[in-house]
């Protein structure tokens, strides 16, 4: 765990303006970016557990094809992150393991 | 007021065939996945402005993006097509509520992916497909480091290229060897592309400079402290082994076929490219009338393909809904051909130069071949030997394209495993029976539709 990202922004990028927060630590975003990108900005590591074996997995495919950058966003679970804009105050959580009906909002 | 035209898909064959829909009179919906038009190769163009590093190539969308400033065309961002009802129309769904578009005619764009690459560790954080980080160039302008590139294929040189431009140049570009020999004997068909060809060779050129392996396989990538990757491999040289903060993968792309199958739509499998194809004519249609296919969700062959098989598509559905006679529509549909086979002169060589190596199709038995279910090769295998002898039968005993991904990840590699172990040909195998939803939704959100859609699968 806390694996450094293994990004790094090109020259003349904008600075992340958009704040939200991951399992209760800021998670910065640029405007116009995914979800997934802004967690693979700030880290290289897991950003869930299977459900089968509790594997890390992190976004990997990053066009809605894989499913693998599954989190919760604002309480709906199972999102994709590659899928979804950044916006500012979205409360991500990591998902360990299978979400149950009672996770739901 | 209901349109005339459905396009799911905003990449070259989805703009391209929306504007000449439209400047036809037509009221086009345009249904797309992502915040902004312009699909995997244009991702991103409208709002990347000052990206050179990117390369010229890319900045060639901004036309088609332009072509989208139509009052006739809606273009519906975020929106994901989970089923295409043959009565009641295309069904898509966003921000958690669906929707029901309805039109005489259909054009299926939806692209293609990329083709899963299984090795043991490939489901790793730090191993990404290189499209995945070509993308992340695109839309965040992050840039991978510390990286190495591992497969086969055009887009290998080109992310490298992009990677150099930027100043972020791969460690190590890791091919598994390239069969040139039989690529050259194809290389007179591809001359119509010489421009290509040379873009390509000057990519090439670009890259010189980053160490390079050749005829590799036997990967494996394993965890190292600090979220490092080490990376294995075996040339002529014998076992290596390197280690990188980022392992980029690529072996080709496939046609997503999802959708077209889940319509029950006839396809084939195409033994060049290994992977299956919806059967079109040339103007598109598909085996449902109504319904036509153009770009890479029919068959590879790149973006300049797509925007001529998108307008010939378009004018097809101009002639059908009246609004072209048949001499209009074959004389504008002229040079597209031109276009059209110039652009495809290229696959055989490509296909020939760059094939998928078996090991990929076949991986070894502890890879995890299914990522959803975690599914190892090794049980595959085992399967397969007991009885499993079919994609269904499979799906039944090892859950195989139950997860969310619904197969997307795991079919190619099932079916080579399957052929592999009965020694069944792939197009004996499938294609695979796709059922919608294609992409998930909640119950819930089918219940709020008001109305369950029919099962004719």
């Amino acid at each position: 765990m806390n694996a450094a990202s293994h990004f790094r922004d090109a020259p003349g990028m904008a600075p992340r303006s958009i704040r939200m927060s991951l399992d209760g630590e800021t998670l910065l975003a640029r405007p116009g970016e995914t979800v997934a990108a802004a967690l693979l900005a700030q880290s290289g590591d897991a950003t869930r557990r299977t459900p089968v074996t509790g594997a890390g997995r992190t976004a990997f495919c990053m066009m809605g094809v894989c499913f693998d950058c599954l989190v919760t966003i604002d309480g709906r679970p199972n999102v994709q992150a590659c899928m979804t804009p950044a916006r500012d105050g979205m409360v991500i959580r990591r998902q360990i393991g299978a979400r149950r009906l009672g996770d739901q909002p | 007021m209901s349109p005339d035209l459905v396009i799911i898909g905003a990449g070259p064959a989805g703009m391209t065939a929306a504007r000449i829909a439209a400047e036809g009179g037509l009221r086009v919906v345009l249904l797309d996945e992502q915040d902004r038009a312009g699909g995997q190769i244009y991702r991103n163009l409208g709002a990347a402005a000052g990206r050179d590093w990117l390369g010229p190539d890319y900045a060639r969308g901004a036309d088609l993006l332009r072509g989208l400033n139509h009052p006739g065309i809606t273009h519906q961002p975020r929106a994901t097509v989970w089923r295409v009802d043959a009565a009641r129309g295309v069904i898509w769904s966003r921000d958690g509520e669906s929707h029901v578009t309805a039109a005489p005619h259909v054009l299926i764009a939806t692209g293609a992916q990329e083709r899963p690459v299984p090795f043991p560790g490939w489901t790793l954080p730090g191993v990404m497909p290189a499209g995945a980080a070509q993308i992340l160039m695109k839309q965040s302008g992050m840039v991978a480091q510390d990286a190495i590139l591992a497969g086969a294929g055009p887009l290998l040189y080109l992310v490298a290229a992009q990677m150099i431009a930027a100043g972020s140049p791969p460690k190590a570009l890791v091919e598994t060897g390239t069969d040139l020999r039989h690529a050259l004997a194809k290389l007179p068909r591809a001359l119509p592309a010489a421009m290509t060809l040379a873009k390509g060779l000057g990519l090439i050129r670009r890259i010189h400079g980053i160490p390079r392996h050749h005829g590799a396989r036997d990967f494996r990538a394993v965890a190292l402290a600090g979220g490092r990757i080490g990376f294995g491999f075996t040339t002529r040289k014998g076992p290596q082994e390197l280690d990188c903060g980022l392992l980029l993968t690529h072996l080709g792309v496939i046609p997503q076929t999802h959708l077209t199958r889940s319509m029950g739509l006839t396809h084939d499998y195409d033994v060049a490219q290994q992977a299956w194809r919806p059967r079109l004519d040339a103007w598109g249609g598909s085996s449902r009338r109504g319904v036509r296919v153009a770009g890479d969700g029919g068959g590879i062959g790149g973006a300049d393909a797509a925007r001529a098989q998108g307008a010939l598509a378009a004018l097809a559905i101009l002639h059908d809904a009246g609004r072209l006679d048949l001499d209009e529509r074959d004389r504008r549909a002229r040079p597209l051909r031109r276009a059209l086979a110039r652009a495809l002169s290229l696959r055989p060589f490509l296909d020939a130069a760059y094939p998928v190596p078996k090991a990929f199709l076949a991986p070894p038995d502890d890879t995890i071949i299914c990522r959803c279910e975690e599914v190892t090769a090794g049980a595959v295998r085992e399967a397969a030997a007991c009885g499993a002898h079919g994609l269904r039968l499979m799906r039944t005993a090892l859950r195989t394209g139950m997860g969310p991904c619904q197969g997307r990840m795991c079919e190619p590699t099932v079916t080579g495993l399957i052929a592999q172990t009965t020694g069944c040909a792939p197009s004996a195998l499938g294609p695979g029976r796709i059922r919608t939803p294609v992409k998930p939704v909640t119950l819930a959100e089918i219940a709020a539709l008001g109305r369950q859609p029919e099962e004719t699968a």
